[in-house]
């Protein structure tokens, strides 16, 4: 049987008076890669913000790499965040610092006593794995969209995480450039041996890089499978309404 | 009209409330600023970067201000004195003014303006575009290095600017005497010092050191806590500056109470 690098069992979160998540079920596997789909507001984003300990949970567990999350101390919690790339939907590359600075402000932060060879070649590594060696020195805003996407995921390579998290990859890029990104996130899983989860609304990045897919409706995953089964045999209508919008064939 | 009444109560009572939460929220804020900055670790390099851009990138506008401030203090002064036959007591005057005053308030309004704004900005575009949030799942704690390195260098560069500010101040000052009484650089400072005491420069700079702890605090707090997109980081800045120009007045007010009280003593 696969191991579980995540476990989530009746989580639930509220924002006021909005209940976002009512009581989610969710196991990720060594290696692969789960798509969670769901429509704008949905909950996709805040479920993985409670697993990287952005934010907490009203209810429920969550396990990560076999520690409970809601009860770990800040040192701890500093501690599994490292082996968790979190890639944001804007990217969130920091706008005064070069992409060279981006890269390395991780690793000065948390790799003790690395030295300026070794910390180069990381920094030319990870930006070679994503294609984009020739922007070492530019700044963030001088990239565009996709560009940023890519510094965004090398960011969180440089640690070598076990977990990656992406949250809405192909938000906002052309189609060509989102092929370039699921190609990306299929080629860091293999070549990082991640286990990945991918938030998106997009069927096409859903189908090109997940492994199974889980669909989050009004709080709860409502379908769970590989991609024909959630879609091709859902009797379910909203899963069948979010297909159609998407128009796949 | 009951309805109405109702309505403009119950507004009443929101504001009541959000204004209390807010002191709770600055009050805890700074609580964590002062449970943050004694321990490792420490953002040095970015000390030092902030101390660059709040110090050096503030000289031109200082300059400019303090020298103005010097040259039209000592113009508006003259008359007054002149009608007593007393224009040789302006440096005493105008030394008393820019140390005790002056150097202090204009320094700290003009910074409140320029860095408190820059700050608030900053800090609030990072926390809307994620940046915070990036710098916190990549296990580095982001007010120990966004806000503690940023109210520190504006506690320490401000008073650095302030003592410039008065040296340019009185160099305007004395541009002007210079030209209508024929006072000659020494002199003019023999009676700058000899007007002044010890507690007008102490207390001159813990001013300082209270309105730069003031400006860097509250641009951060606005930046840290600015929701809303773009609109919102527009309102951190702006009330960035509203509230440390406010601060900045009672803390003047409450240090002339108390450098009073000490000079009675």
């Amino acid at each position: 049987m696969q191991k579980k690098v995540i476990e989530v069992r009746g989580l639930k979160k509220s924002f006021g008076d909005l209940d976002v998540l009512k009581g989610v079920d969710l196991d990720l596997y060594d290696g692969e890669n789960l798509v969670v789909l769901g429509k704008s507001g949905s909950g996709k984003s805040v479920l993985i913000k409670i697993m990287v300990g952005l934010l907490t949970q009203d209810e429920g567990t969550l396990k990560v790499l076999g520690h409970e999350v809601s009860e770990m101390g800040s040192k701890a919690l500093n501690q599994l965040r490292l082996r968790i790339g979190f890639s944001f939907q804007a990217s969130a590359l920091y706008d005064s610092m070069t992409v060279r600075e981006n890269l390395e402000f991780p690793l000065v932060r948390n790799v003790k006593g690395i030295g300026k060879a070794e910390k180069d070649k990381l920094v030319e590594s990870v930006l070679e794995s994503v294609g984009l060696i020739q922007t070492i020195n530019q700044m963030p805003s001088e990239l565009s969209g996709g560009q940023r996407k890519r510094i965004g995921i090398a960011r969180t390579l440089i640690l070598k995480p076990a977990i990656m998290l992406y949250d809405e990859p192909t938000a906002g890029l052309d189609p060509i450039t989102c092929m370039d990104i699921n190609k990306l996130i299929n080629q860091v899983n293999e070549e990082y041996k991640t286990s990945s989860i991918i938030i998106t609304h997009d069927l096409t990045c859903a189908k090109v890089t997940g492994d199974r897919m889980a669909m989050l409706i009004d709080g709860v995953f409502s379908a769970e499978g590989e991609f024909e089964e959630v879609f091709k045999y859902s009797e379910d209508p909203s899963v069948k309404s979010f297909y159609d919008y998407n128009f796949i064939q | 009209m009951a309805e109405n009444t109702a309505t403009h109560k119950s507004g009443l009572r929101r504001r009541v409330e959000n204004f209390f939460i807010g002191l709770a929220s600055a009050y805890r804020f700074v609580e964590r600023f002062f449970r943050e900055v004694w321990f490792p670790p420490y953002e040095f390099k970015e000390f030092i970067r902030q101390c660059y851009q709040i110090g050096y990138n503030s000289l031109p506008l200082i300059s400019l201000t303090g020298f103005i401030v010097g040259v039209v203090f000592t113009n508006q002064s003259r008359p007054s004195l002149a009608e007593f036959g007393a224009t040789s007591w302006l440096p005493a005057l105008i030394s008393i003014a820019v140390i005790r005053a002056m150097g202090p308030l204009v320094t700290a309004l003009i910074a409140a303006g320029k860095v408190g704004s820059s700050i608030g900005a900053e800090i609030g575009s990072m926390k809307v575009t994620e940046q915070i949030d990036a710098m916190e799942v990549s296990a580095t704690n982001p007010f120990k290095f966004l806000v503690v390195s940023r109210v520190l260098a504006s506690t320490f560069m401000i008073p650095v600017l302030v003592m410039y500010t008065d040296f340019v101040a009185l160099m305007g000052a004395f541009f002007n005497v210079n030209q209508h009484e024929l006072v000659s650089l020494s002199t003019f400072f023999v009676q700058v010092f000899d007007a002044l005491s010890f507690l007008d420069i102490t207390s001159s700079l813990l001013k300082s050191l209270v309105f730069g702890f003031t400006i860097g605090i509250v641009g951060c707090y606005k930046g840290y806590n600015s929701t809303k997109g773009t609109e919102g980081v527009g309102k951190a800045a702006n009330s960035a500056v509203v509230m440390a120009m406010f601060l900045i007045f009672i803390e003047e007010l409450l240090a002339l109470q108390i450098t009073n009280f000490f000079r009675q003593l």
